[in-house]
């Protein structure tokens, strides 16, 4: 159904371009453009500055681990909200969007006030054994899964809702048991967009700013992640080592996106 | 007897799909659960395949208890409606995967898809994927799945349903053959009357949650236990007071037999070789009749004709009980 291109649907596409245009492109486009203003020094610079590459590396592993635990879980109870009648499934849900909703900032002050050593719910028995949760590894990343969290199974719910759960029974009949069922039927079916949900959920973790800043205690060189180098580099009249860092996080996510697409079967794009 | 059903209830919330069902189903049939959409049937079917739990009541198969057997291990064979094909699979893949699942060598599964794939006319398509397949090769490939893994009972959920007119036909003929070839105990759910006379060896009609009738296509169709039977096994109408099919009624342009009913022809529809006229009597009302084309053209009925309405000889009719008749015909 080809329609004609009258001046109205002219008009809207001038409006989207722009709005993308002012809001997306031009921004971004504007830090590529510091970044690259003296060719690769300033990225080269920036990569020798030991704080930036811990900063990186951090980043790197908070990430990837987040995005492992909320895979796990994202899947779990992408299959509980689907396939399962319980009380409280509405709830469970709703709960789910809270991360959406929720500023990161009071996230990150609520795993403190959970956590913290001194006088958190959980911190002080934790601590005794000698697990550090705020101010360290353990806070950052439960506060990178938890603004991730909703990106798996928003991805996730609608694949299987559609899927339906015809093809489970089926395998079940021919004789497959619970395991067998989920690594042969249902995970090929929704692969596609569990891929998704990971990509974005990674795309997210790299950004994180908010929470993982109150929860990290931003020791320089010690859990001082990529975006709160940024912040501080900035701050300290580095421009150009924040531009770089900036770069790099956003061309690592948007490398994620671009491969993905470029992996993913025409057919059920 | 393949498979026993003592005593099954099934309540969905308030609404009670199966009452107090027992049913034997016997080895080597092919058997028709038939009736009306959401008449229990279906969850009757799924409660023998473990896919539902019955609320009360007991399932076992070929002599062994299955109440509480999870479906893997009830090695029944399910045929799904909209065929339930695992799409990212080719079809061998897809008929091999119970075989697979049983850890079978090889060798044989290759030969055994080989061998299903040939039975059910899909050699060629082996390495195709099921959404390159038509609806009719589909559910032929969701048979082959489920035949694969030698089941001891084999259970189809409206497996035509899905199809349009001609295939529908074709694969029930062709199902029909598959079974006299196979000898596996089979159970259909239809709400196709017609599909159930043509292919099953017994019929089992299922109408509000409770059984109405258990018997071979002929029994049910000359004497049915009651009018749901004979109304949901074909159209009915009623003449002299009892049910009767349409097309068992004699027409006459004039009154030559004794206890013929008059009436007038109200309204005259052609559907390919019948011809459907509606007689408006004194006595009975309405009263539908089917005749071919070439009696309609040799007796001239019209619009208006006077006729002479009698039962033919030989036709089954059942007295009409109380006022249930009248929600009967459908």
């Amino acid at each position: 159904m080809a329609r004609r291109a009258s001046l109205v649907t002219w008009l809207l596409r001038l409006a989207v371009v722009g709005y993308l245009f002012l809001l997306v492109a031009w921004p971004s486009w504007l830090v590529v453009q510091k970044t690259f203003e003296h060719g690769l020094a300033g990225i080269a610079e920036a990569l020798s500055d030991p704080d930036v590459t811990h900063a990186l590396r951090l980043t790197g592993y908070v990430s990837v681990v987040a995005v492992a635990i909320n895979l796990v879980f994202g899947v779990g109870v992408s299959l509980l909200l689907v396939r399962y009648e319980f009380p409280g499934k509405r709830l469970l849900s709703a709960m789910v969007d809270v991360p959406l909703s929720v500023s990161p900032v009071v996230v990150g002050l609520a795993l403190v006030l959970v956590y913290n050593g001194r006088f958190g719910w959980f911190g002080p028995a934790l601590e005794a054994h000698g697990v550090q949760v705020i101010f360290a590894t353990p806070g950052m990343i439960m506060a990178t899964c938890f603004v991730a969290l909703p990106l798996v199974i928003r991805e996730v719910v609608p694949v299987l809702e559609e899927v339906g759960d015809e093809q489970e029974q089926a395998a079940r009949s021919l004789g497959a048991n619970a395991v067998q069922t989920f690594r042969r039927v249902t995970l090929p079916s929704i692969k596609w967009a569990v891929v998704y949900g990971v990509v974005l959920s990674l795309a997210r973790s790299l950004g994180e700013f908010g929470a993982v800043k109150v929860v990290s205690g931003n020791v320089t060189g010690q859990t001082q992640l990529a975006t709160l180098v940024v912040q501080q580099k900035y701050q300290n009249f580095q421009q150009e080592t924040a531009y770089s860092v900036s770069f790099l996080l956003a061309f690592a996510a948007v490398l994620c996106i671009v491969v993905v697409s470029l992996l993913r079967p025409k057919e059920e794009r | 007897m393949s498979i026993e059903i003592t005593g099954v209830s099934k309540r969905f919330g308030d609404f009670v799909a199966l009452d107090d069902v027992s049913l034997s189903i016997p080895s080597g049939r092919l058997t028709a659960l038939l009736g009306p959409s959401g008449g229990g049937k279906s969850t009757l079917l799924r409660i023998v395949a473990g896919l539902e739990s019955a609320d009360v009541g007991t399932v076992s198969i070929e002599g062994a208890e299955a109440t509480h057997l999870p479906p893997q291990k009830r090695n029944v064979g399910f045929v799904f409606q909209h065929y339930a094909a695992f799409k990212h699979m080719s079809v061998a893949k897809n008929v091999a995967f119970g075989l697979e699942i049983r850890k079978r060598p090889k060798a044989e599964v290759k030969r055994r898809v080989e061998e299903l794939l040939d039975l059910v006319h899909l050699g060629q398509f082996a390495h195709r994927l099921p959404a390159q397949l038509s609806g009719g090769q589909r559910q032929r490939m969701a048979l082959a799945r489920a035949l694969a893994v030698e089941p001891s009972v084999l259970l189809l959920d409206e497996p035509f349903g899905a199809l349009d007119a001609k295939v529908r036909k074709e694969l029930r003929d062709w199902l029909r053959r598959l079974h006299d070839e196979v000898h596996v105990t089979t159970v259909f759910v239809t709400h196709d009357q017609e599909e159930a006379l043509e292919v099953a060896d017994e019929i089992v009609v299922i109408n509000d949650g409770r059984i109405e009738q258990v018997g071979t296509p002929d029994e049910l169709y000359d004497a049915p236990a009651n009018d749901f039977v004979m109304g949901f096994l074909g159209p009915v109408t009623r003449l002299n007071g009892a049910l009767i099919r349409p097309h068992d009624i004699d027409v006459s342009t004039h009154d030559g037999l004794l206890g013929a009913v008059p009436g007038v022809v109200t309204r005259t529809l052609r559907v390919g070789f019948e011809v459907r006229l509606t007689v408006d009597t004194p006595s009975d009302g309405d009263v539908t009749v089917v005749l071919t084309r070439a009696t309609a053209r040799a007796l001239g009925v019209e619009d208006g004709s006077r006729v002479w309405l009698s039962p033919n000889l030989g036709a089954g009719a059942l007295p009409v009980l109380a006022a249930r008749s009248a929600t009967a015909a459908r």
